[in-house]
């Protein structure tokens, strides 16, 4: 250990042990691609966001003047953001139960019946196919008069079921679609979080005589919760931030995006009205930003209540 | 222990505020520079000597516009254009209709984009109002383009409140009757019967007689029998469009303006719109009622797939739909013959359709304005539009040209004079323009479709609609 390297406070143990040899200059010219990009891409255009957000930015003219709060007291006024939160907020609780349950039902066949990797691979397909495609197919297969589904429903006496032109079953089918889509994934992140708990649990367990039902609730759930909680805060974000399959499967052929009658119009829709129908990006802009606190906070309450940083095996 | 990490967010914060800062200057100063030019790789003729007015290099001129079926035929007029003007090349860059509106939302916003572009009535009052269109006025006045050339009303509906024109005419479209030959037959209808019907929004008429004949239920029961099961429908009288909508283009605007109803107070650019009109409540209701007896096809069914499809798949008898349509109905997407009717005579004592058209106009940040005026002129010429007539693929603004386009469909035995009827006996009404069509499409549109599907009364919902299109209207 050098000198200079001896001087480093102690809370750098990384410079500390000198695994870096020096290479700080190799170091800054290896990160400089990411963080040139974090800025340009992620960064910059956060804080413009927010500055947007305070103008009344018109899109086409690309100008705007300072308004101050103006959209944010808009926004508080507006019962269209509050009834798409509404509508948001059902998509998620039907999406992200379905896809959690299901998702860990698959993990743990997964896990305890087959070592398979051409199933695992199989059960990822879903989510190999375009958000676009997906929704689509979906609306083809679904369609009131013309839909295989509800042709296959005739042949048992059932009514055909209009999926996205009803005003309460568009959004549980969006839901269903999604959790179609995400739950092969969903489970594979899963089934990595299953292999890190130790099998001789199991055996011991299997020894005194539990049952598959009591190891999975006495052994696999509680050990399976820090990746459970990373799992479904990725989800659960992902779900709050909707929009393609919303926009293609309810606007894709004839209808309006965010129909019937509004009942689809997710908030990422209503942002997306705003900013490029109605050509007001800074509305737009406010809206996005209070997504974007309640995003943080709905993801920090999370991380809290279930203790995420946290494992129970050590 | 953390206080590093707040150390280093910290000055990253600084250092973002630094590029933010800069980002801002380098955006004005784009502003102000000339936009890469698409015709740098061109410029190959400088030293060819200039003739007067003349430009000394050769130009590309972007030319975008979103309907595909056009596009072998635009090109043919921009061949030809370049033939007599070696020095203007113009490159046609089509998208679909969603694309297109957004990739030129984008492109106004950069700075860049095409040259000149199709544009739409319920569009460019947005962008007049973003100043990103170049006024012809200077253009039309120097070269004496006669503007009277075109249908009356063409023209003007490209002049905004203060007398600046932003577009050429280059075609128009109205509304017919599709009827799919098989199903009218059947019922011992005819395209005749359609083109002496009258409507009104009360007992509908001998318009609602013929489509009540028309439907036909899984018993093989008629709409006019009392045994029609108007829950187990076959064939629908009338189709419908998905997308009601706030203007009804293709749905209920020609029902409803047969009954002297107006979507604005003053049009174009009026500053009131008419929702609360009973005629138009009275015409909604009348949907209402022809859906629940069956003889419409329910909202629910075409929103989906779109009404053109449930046509096509033979689910509907007769269908309203635009001139622009004509060739997805007599081409080999629709397996049966179709004949086509205008819309009937209403209260007011005539047949309505709307009468929207298409120009071309010139965006401001545009390096070569000049030459994309030439372009502008070249297909607002009887020359273009009768390359677009004989194609048929539209009808040209231009009446001998459009009249080539229907005597090209007559040649072919398809005869389409129900959709220029409209104009021929002046029974049409323009395309109500206003600078906020897609907030009140917004506002009308779900309101619609709660009507439709009788989740809300048409007079209450529609009086309670116009309150909010006036606010965005005078705001």
């Amino acid at each position: 250990m050098t000198a200079a390297q001896r001087a480093l406070p102690r809370r750098w143990p990384l410079l500390r042990s000198g695994n870096l040899h020096g290479g700080w200059p190799s170091a800054f010219w290896f990160l400089l691609p990411a963080l040139i990009g974090f800025v340009a891409f992620y960064l910059y255009p956060a804080i413009r966001g927010v500055y947007i957000s305070f103008t009344d930015w018109n899109l086409i003219a690309n100008e705007g003047d300072w308004v101050g709060t103006d959209n944010y007291d808009r926004l508080l006024d507006d019962s269209r953001v509050w009834d798409s939160l509404k509508v948001t907020i059902r998509y998620t609780v039907i999406n992200i139960v379905s896809q959690t349950i299901l998702a860990i039902g698959i993990a743990v066949l997964m896990d305890r019946l087959t070592k398979s990797v051409v199933i695992r691979g199989i059960i990822l397909f879903p989510w190999l196919i375009p958000n676009v495609i997906v929704a689509m197919l979906w609306v083809w297969m679904l369609d009131g008069n013309l839909g295989i589904v509800n042709e296959f429903l005739g042949w048992f006496g059932v009514d055909p079921i209009r999926f996205f032109t009803d005003t309460d079953k568009v959004i549980p089918t969006l839901a269903g679609i999604n959790t179609w889509r995400h739950m092969g994934y969903t489970a594979l992140l899963i089934f990595a979080g299953l292999q890190t708990i130790p099998k001789n649990l199991y055996e011991a367990a299997a020894l005194d005589g539990a049952t598959e039902r009591q190891m999975f609730f006495g052994i696999t759930m509680p050990l399976l919760r820090p990746i459970l909680a990373l799992v479904l805060v990725i989800t659960i974000v992902g779900s709050l931030q909707v929009f393609d399959t919303v926009y293609v499967a309810t606007g894709g052929f004839g209808g309006q995006p965010g129909g019937p009658a509004n009942a689809s119009r997710v908030i990422y829709l209503y942002i997306y009205q705003n900013a490029f129908d109605f050509n007001q990006l800074g509305y737009a802009a406010a809206i996005s930003v209070l997504l974007v606190v309640i995003l943080l906070a709905v993801t920090f309450v999370q991380l809290k209540l279930l203790r995420a940083g946290e494992s129970d095996l050590s | 222990m953390r206080k590093p990490i707040w150390r280093l967010i910290a000055v990253f914060i600084a250092l973002t505020l630094v590029a933010a800062a800069c980002g801002d200057d380098d955006d004005d100063g784009d502003a102000g520079e000339a936009q890469p030019a698409p015709q740098a790789t061109e410029a190959a003729e400088e030293s060819a000597p200039a003739p007067t007015e003349a430009p000394v290099e050769a130009v590309t001129i972007e030319y975008w516009l979103w309907d595909g079926n056009q596009q072998p035929y635009y090109q043919q007029c921009a061949d030809d254009f370049t033939a007599a003007n070696p020095s203007i090349n113009v490159e046609i860059v089509q998208f679909g209709w969603g694309d297109y509106w957004t990739n030129l939302t984008a492109a106004f916003a950069s700075d860049s984009g095409p040259d000149v572009f199709t544009d739409h009535l319920a569009r460019y009052p947005e962008f007049v109002a973003s100043g990103v269109l170049v006024p012809l006025n200077d253009y039309v006045a120097r070269d004496g383009v006669d503007t009277g050339a075109y249908f009356p009303g063409l023209a003007e509906l490209w002049v905004d409140a203060e007398g600046n024109r932003y577009g050429l005419p280059k075609d128009f479209d109205t509304i017919a009757l599709v009827m799919n030959s098989g199903h009218i037959a059947d019922a011992g209808v005819t395209a005749a019967d359609f083109a002496a019907a009258e409507w009104n929004p009360d007992d509908g008429g001998s318009f609602q007689e013929l489509i009540a004949k028309l439907s036909v239920d899984a018993n093989g029961n008629r709409g006019d029998s009392p045994d029609f099961d108007s829950s187990n429908v076959e064939v629908y009288g009338m189709g419908l469009e998905g997308n009601f909508g706030a203007f009804g283009q293709t749905t209920f605007s020609g029902f409803a303006a047969s009954t002297g109803f107006q979507f604005l107070d003053v049009n174009p650019f009026g500053d009131s719109a008419n929702y609360d009109d009973p005629r138009l409540a009275a015409t909604i209701d009348w949907y209402v009622r022809m859906i629940d007896a069956g003889y419409v096809v329910p909202i629910e069914d075409v929103e989906s797939l779109g009404g053109t499809t449930v046509f096509q798949n033979g689910s509907a008898a007769v269908m309203a739909d635009g001139s622009w349509k004509i060739g997805t109905y007599i081409g080999a997407d629709t397996p049966f013959d179709v004949e086509f009717a205008p819309l009937p005579v209403g209260p007011s004592g005539s047949r309505a359709s709307m009468f929207n058209g298409l120009a071309d106009s010139i965006n401001r940040s545009s390096d070569n304005q000049e030459e994309a005026w030439q372009w502008v002129k070249h297909m607002a010429s009887a020359e273009c539009q009768n390359i677009i007539g004989e194609a048929a693929v539209v009808f040209p603004a231009i009446p001998s040209a459009a009249d080539i386009a229907v005597a090209s469909h007559q040649a072919n035995g398809v005869d389409v004079t129900a959709f220029t009827v409209h104009v021929d006996e002046g029974t049409t009404f323009l395309f109500p323009i206003t600078d906020s069509a897609s907030q009140i499409e917004a506002i009308v549109g779900p309101a619609m479709q709660e009507i439709l599907r009788g989740q809300a009364d048409a007079a209450d919902r529609l009086s309670q609609i116009a309150d909010e299109v006036n606010s965005v209207l005078g705001s």
